[in-house]
């Protein structure tokens, strides 16, 4: 640090011409030390085209918000070199950002202190100097960007790319922020059409293309998931009967049309909580989440084999079908199993085919622990 | 290579030949792909099958056609984004073709994985240029052809354009000549530094 404080070489002023003093910081202004802008970088002129900044005094033009308590030009000049935040006082309020730096009339100013591990380019009276006597300014310069207001900017007042300096990288930031935007869009519209296919696909890989009813991996996740829950349900295992006599005799066409008609029913007999799901060529699975009643089950049997009585007029014939029912209940058990349930209901179903069809039959655990 | 420029062929070929015509040339490419998407890759091989047969259908060479496609990305609406990428080269037709040694360095800022052939531009004189194109792969020329045609009347600039071969150390690459007439021939087309729809 030492070595800093000392400077070995004397420092040369560099004078600018307001020309090249515009063309390298086309946002710059020049103020005089009572605070009077004396001239004005071409493109911050474009943000005020109805008004002539030069003459105007710097503070009634902009409202200083970094550093704080400015109330006069002198207050600034004190501060001496610093970040200064600011917007114009009227109109379009923009915010600009960028770095003050007072002119010494005498003393030149020490050169950028980073090399001092400072984190900030700050230009520092030079001390020697300033011990003796009072600093005097002739001035200061300060130099403002556009932050990350410039897209905003350069809308508003039609900047174009000869408005920055060609060292200052806003133009290609502006070209990133635009050429990033479009890759974005594409790989939305790609998520979208992704998306769009997975949810079919899993749609698909749920229910039963012929009827849209779910399919055995739908109820086989329903089921697991009730394991897991310990929510109580009854399971009905439903088969149809005489469904392979109208398939032999009107053909797969009447049979398919059956099928739709049973899945209306079957829909139509139970609540939208409840899962019906076709998981053989004539066999369906009912779950009936939260209902262990036995006779509310019962009625909806009973309901489901009349209804699917009545003949079914496809090409003119009359189709006639019948269902056995087998049904278990979750509190049968003391820890319900998915396993378990479905090969009890389905020796109820037996049951029910055993006692001549059309029928519905409750398993009975009490046989189960005989058995056992 | 990026779905991008097989993208870039397909919208190419929907927008000028129609859906009809796309799905012949695919067929008689036998790619396996009807839409691709510009986000995710693809054999280049397919790049070749299907310029080739789009050629052979319209009865044109692949270089013919490549220039087209080059046209395409600048005026074809649907294409807009590239245009405007395009443009903060520069502000002049003669400042935009000395950028274009810039081009694959940018490009790759956006995108780093599409991996644009290099340019390296000569400057003749204040009038005449001409660009080399460093790649193994001899279609790109034509396509920059294209686009410097199409560039050249959005700019409003009167030019003519060839293509060529030339050598770079060992290898064989393709040049485009550029001879600049009058640079304010027509009105070209509007640019702002912000695309208008950002504005809303």
């Amino acid at each position: 640090m030492k070595d800093d404080a000392a400077p070995s070489a004397p420092t040369t002023a560099v004078p600018f011409d307001p020309g090249a003093l515009g063309a390298l910081m086309p946002m710059h202004l020049h103020v005089s030390p009572t605070g009077h802008i004396l001239s004005v970088g071409p493109t911050l002129s474009k943000l005020r085209p109805d008004e002539i900044l030069v003459g105007q005094r710097f503070l009634e033009v902009f409202e200083v918000k970094r550093p704080m308590h400015i109330h006069q030009f002198g207050d600034l000049l004190n501060h001496g070199s610093c970040l200064i935040r600011t917007k114009f006082r009227t109109g379009h309020r923009l915010g600009l950002k960028g770095l003050f730096v007072p002119l010494a009339a005498q003393h030149p100013l020490l050169p950028d202190r980073r090399q001092s591990g400072a984190a900030r380019p700050v230009l520092l009276p030079n001390p020697h100097t300033v011990a003796d006597t009072q600093p005097a300014f002739s001035g200061a310069l300060i130099n403002l960007s556009l932050g990350v207001n410039v897209v905003e900017a350069v809308q508003r007042y039609s900047l174009s790319s000869a408005d920055f300096a060609p060292a200052d990288p806003t133009v290609d930031m502006l070209y990133l922020i635009e050429a990033k935007s479009v890759a974005l869009e594409e790989s939305k519209r790609l998520n979208a059409r992704l998306e769009g296919a997975r949810v079919e696909a899993e749609t698909q890989a749920y229910t039963d293309t012929l009827t849209g009813l779910q399919n055995r991996r739908s109820m086989d996740t329903l089921l697991h998931q009730l394991e897991r829950s310990g929510e109580p349900f009854g399971l009905m295992h439903l088969d149809l009967d005489y469904f392979k006599q109208v398939n032999d005799t009107f053909g797969h066409g009447a049979g398919d049309y059956v099928l739709k008609r049973v899945s209306t029913v079957l829909q139509d007999e139970t609540r939208a909580s409840d899962l019906v799901a076709r998981v053989g060529g004539d066999e369906f699975v009912l779950v009936f989440r939260g209902c262990v009643n036995l006779a509310v089950l019962e009625g909806i049997a009973l309901r489901i084999i009349t209804r699917l009585e009545e003949p079914i007029a496809y090409n003119g014939h009359q189709c006639r079908i019948s269902a056995s029912i087998g049904t278990t209940l979750s509190s049968f058990y003391q820890i319900p199993a998915a396993d378990r349930m479905l090969h009890d209901a389905d020796q109820a179903l037996y049951k029910s085919k055993d006692r001549g069809r059309a029928r519905h039959t409750v398993f009975d655990p009490e046989q189960r622990d005989a058995r056992n | 290579m990026y779905g991008l420029v097989h993208r870039a062929l397909q919208c190419f070929s929907q927008d000028t030949y129609g859906d009809v015509v796309w799905n012949k040339v695919v067929a008689e490419a036998g790619v396996q792909v009807h839409e691709y998407e510009a986000m995710l890759f693809y054999p280049d091989h397919h790049l070749d099958d299907v310029l080739l047969a789009l050629s052979n259908h319209l009865d044109k060479t692949p270089a013919q056609v490549s220039e087209d496609v080059g046209a395409y990305l600048v005026t074809h609406q649907r294409m807009e984004a590239v245009r405007r990428l395009l443009r903060f080269g520069g502000t002049t037709f003669e400042e935009f073709v000395l950028s274009l040694d810039e081009l694959h360095d940018r490009v790759k800022l956006a995108l780093p994985e599409l991996d644009l052939p290099e340019l390296e531009v000569e400057a003749h004189s204040g009038s005449s240029f001409s660009v080399l194109v460093k790649s193994e792969r001899h279609r790109f020329g034509a396509v920059l052809l294209g686009m410097l045609r199409a560039m050249a009347d959005d700019f409003g600039t009167l030019v003519m354009l060839d293509l060529g071969m030339s050598t770079l150390g060992s290898d064989d690459v393709e040049r485009a000549t550029i001879e600049l007439f009058e640079t304010d021939f027509a009105t070209g087309r509007g640019f702002g530094l912000v695309a208008e729809e950002r504005s809303r």
